[in-house]
């Protein structure tokens, strides 16, 4: 069983502070959906919302259509992982497990049958005897979900669970985690500020600032058509340049920056709208770093310009190279680290490039990161 | 010890050395071996003391027991009983003082906001900060024939007489459980207090009831401090004096007043010794017995 959750106009305050505003979600039956956003957006205090520890200030949280207005944490059927895990450390990993069957009341045979069926799908069978603390920290990990599913939850609430994990092994649970999702089949609502984790197992990602959704769409939809600023750097790299509009074609606009033109883009408003702007609005252009080429790499261009270099950065499979224009504006461009860079050093003007179609143009807003 | 040495630098390992030493060695030690080597000789006139008739004796042990040699009973009924009740009695006292404490304990640790908290807390010591005596008179002003509570009923219409607390010892065991209180608050709570949140609202997540949350979480979790309360407050209850000689009816003896007696109004040194060897003894025998009933170390109690 698994069950659609939708968010109508769910505000949470705390005094005169509001920790989420407003936000309105329809997250759909079996669904893999992350909310993204930096710490302190407001993305934990929605999930308390909707397990049922808080109560909306304002607004209402339907779960398979059913109003959870006034129903405990205990009665709705959604199960959470926290950020910590708060496995139960005096009991067995089996006992972790079947804790919800033992408070139902369910006969101690039963428990341990259940439990032993969990530990074979998060692959942890012959396990259940150990003690908590005997467990790695992937292991434990897999011990919470599968405690979790052990009440057959029809929406999965997951905390930042990964985050106290090391980076092969977080990796390594994002596909292990995707795979357990699709073989239960519920909805799986995860919590993270690490944009990497959203983007490589969700099916749609809503973008949280200061309490508000800024974006909601699917994976390449907020990485490749950002709706505002604060997405367009928030998730994954970018450069942004400030500019005005100097001309108007359609959907493809030229933006006057520190000297160049350069042609993009019009931002995407979502539904199929696009952001229209007139000649002298103010605006940002944002390309990707992976978007920029050097000049003498076969890749298709209708942009190119020049700037002067500063520091090459070497990330293990790419490479950054930092550069600027008169100075002012930065640009940061990722290549394969197959491409040589041996002259860029040497070379004061480097000549870069990079295709309309990679540059999004949009209204002058607050960024991720300044 | 050459570590310890190194470690602390010679004036501060000299005085922990010298101040602990002193504190078991003078404080603990002497005092309590002299009690029971004193509780093995006979009562004899300080001049006869290491004379011929000073010999050692299981006299005042049997005069516990069977009581003196001139009484017809099979056992010393009167002392062996008061020493049975006031053990029960402290059994009793230990467990109602950990339900009265237990609540009090999880609401300042896990529930309250930490201004509350610590508003909480001020409130619990200050009240200690009147001496044992002067408690155990005030309650015994608030339950007398005439004192406070029964004019307050007796106002209300809902007695015609007044009751006699005292004499039900309503007033002693409420003083006895009310005198420490704290030693059995701070070890809970102390426990407590380092339960992970997450684990409540986790068990909480999974449908358990409050009830259960206690029983399988919050108790487990506590044990060396409920343990550790409960130890304090049952020795300290058994040995108390204070309250029962304020508090009690006259029908009433606590094991410590009897030993109290021998001292001082019989002046039978050897036979208090005699008898407060029992009550220490015994009382450690039981704290020990239940610790290995309820698996609890040593070790985890001091944690």
């Amino acid at each position: 069983m698994s069950a659609d959750v939708e968010l109508q106009n769910v505000s949470v305050s705390f005094g005169n502070f509001y920790a989420a505003k407003n936000v309105s979600v329809k997250i759909e039956k079996g669904e893999f959906f992350s909310f993204l956003g930096p710490s302190g957006c407001g993305k934990t205090t929605l999930l308390r919302a909707i397990s049922g520890f808080s109560e909306p200030s304002d607004g209402k949280i339907l779960i398979g259509n059913q109003d959870m207005a006034g129903i405990g944490p205990n009665n709705r059927p959604t199960s959470l992982i926290f950020q910590n895990l708060a496995l139960f450390p005096l009991m067995s990993v089996a006992d972790n497990i079947a804790f919800s069957l033992e408070v139902r009341g369910t006969g101690k045979v039963q428990r341990r049958k259940r439990a032993d069926e969990l530990l074979e799908l998060v692959a942890l069978s012959g396990q259940g005897d150990k003690k908590v603390h005997e467990l790695s920290g992937g292991q434990r990990q897999r011990v919470a979900i599968a405690r979790a599913l052990a009440i057959e939850p029809e929406v999965l609430l997951l905390d930042e669970p990964l985050s106290a994990l090391d980076l092969k092994l977080r990796q390594k649970m994002r596909t292990e985690l995707r795979e357990i999702q699709k073989r239960v089949g519920i909805t799986f609502i995860y919590i993270t500020h690490d944009q990497g984790e959203a983007l490589t197992m969700s099916d749609r990602i809503a973008v949280m600032n200061q309490g508000e959704l800024e974006q909601i769409g699917s994976c390449h939809n907020v990485y490749e058509s950002p709706r505002t600023p604060f997405v367009a750097t928030f998730v994954g790299e970018n450069n942004s340049f400030y500019g005005t509009v100097s001309a108007v074609d359609g959907d493809m606009v030229n933006v006057s920056a520190d000297g160049n033109n350069f042609l993009a883009k019009a931002g995407d408003l979502g539904e199929g709208k696009k952001y229209t702007f007139k000649k002298d609005d103010k605006v940002i252009m944002f390309v990707r770093p992976e978007s920029i080429f050097l000049k003498d790499q076969n890749n298709q261009a209708d942009n190119i310009f020049t700037a002067g270099f500063k520091a090459i950065e070497f990330e293990g499979n790419l490479k950054n190279i930092y550069m600027s224009i008169d100075g002012k504006q930065n640009v940061r461009c990722s290549v394969s680290n197959a491409v040589d860079t041996t002259d860029l050093p040497n070379s004061k003007k480097v000549e870069l490039k990079f295709s309309s179609r990679d540059a999004v143009v949009l209204p002058v807003g607050p960024l991720a990161v300044d | 010890m050459k570590y310890f040495f190194n470690k602390n630098g010679p004036l501060i390992s000299t005085y922990l050395i010298i101040a602990i030493g002193f504190w078991l060695v003078f404080l603990i030690i002497i005092p309590q071996l002299y009690m029971v080597d004193l509780s093995f000789r006979p009562n004899i006139p300080p001049l006869l003391r290491g004379g011929p008739d000073d010999v050692y004796t299981l006299t005042h042990y049997k005069h516990f027991l069977f009581g003196s040699e001139t009484s017809g009973e099979s056992y010393n009924y009167v002392d062996v009983g008061v020493f049975r009740d006031t053990l029960l009695i402290a059994v009793l006292i230990t467990l109602i003082n950990l339900c009265f404490c237990y609540p009090i304990a999880f609401y300042i640790a896990k529930v309250a906001s930490p201004n509350t908290a610590r508003l909480l807390i001020v409130s619990l010591i200050i009240p200690f900060w009147i001496n044992e005596l002067l408690r155990s008179f005030a309650l015994r002003i608030l339950f007398a024939g005439e004192g406070f509570i029964n004019n307050v009923l007796l106002k209300l219409g809902l007695i015609d007489s007044g009751i006699n607390f005292i004499a039900m010892d309503v007033a002693l065991y409420t003083g006895l459980n009310y005198a420490y209180i704290l030693l059995m608050i701070f070890p809970l709570y102390n426990a407590m207090d380092t339960l992970d949140r997450n684990q409540l609202e986790a068990a909480e997540d999974l449908g358990s009831s409050m009830l259960k949350t206690h029983f399988r979480i919050v108790i487990p979790h506590a044990k060396a401090g409920i343990a550790s309360g409960c130890t304090m407050v049952f020795m300290l209850t058994a040995g108390a004096l204070a309250t029962p000689v304020v508090l009690s009816s006259p029908n009433t003896f606590w094991f410590t007043q009897l030993i109290y007696q021998w001292f001082n109004m019989n002046d039978n040194w050897p036979r208090g010794a005699a008898y407060s060897v029992v009550l220490l003894s015994v009382s450690v025998v039981f704290v020990l017995l239940m610790m290995k009933i309820f698996k609890v170390k040593i070790g985890e109690i001091v944690r």
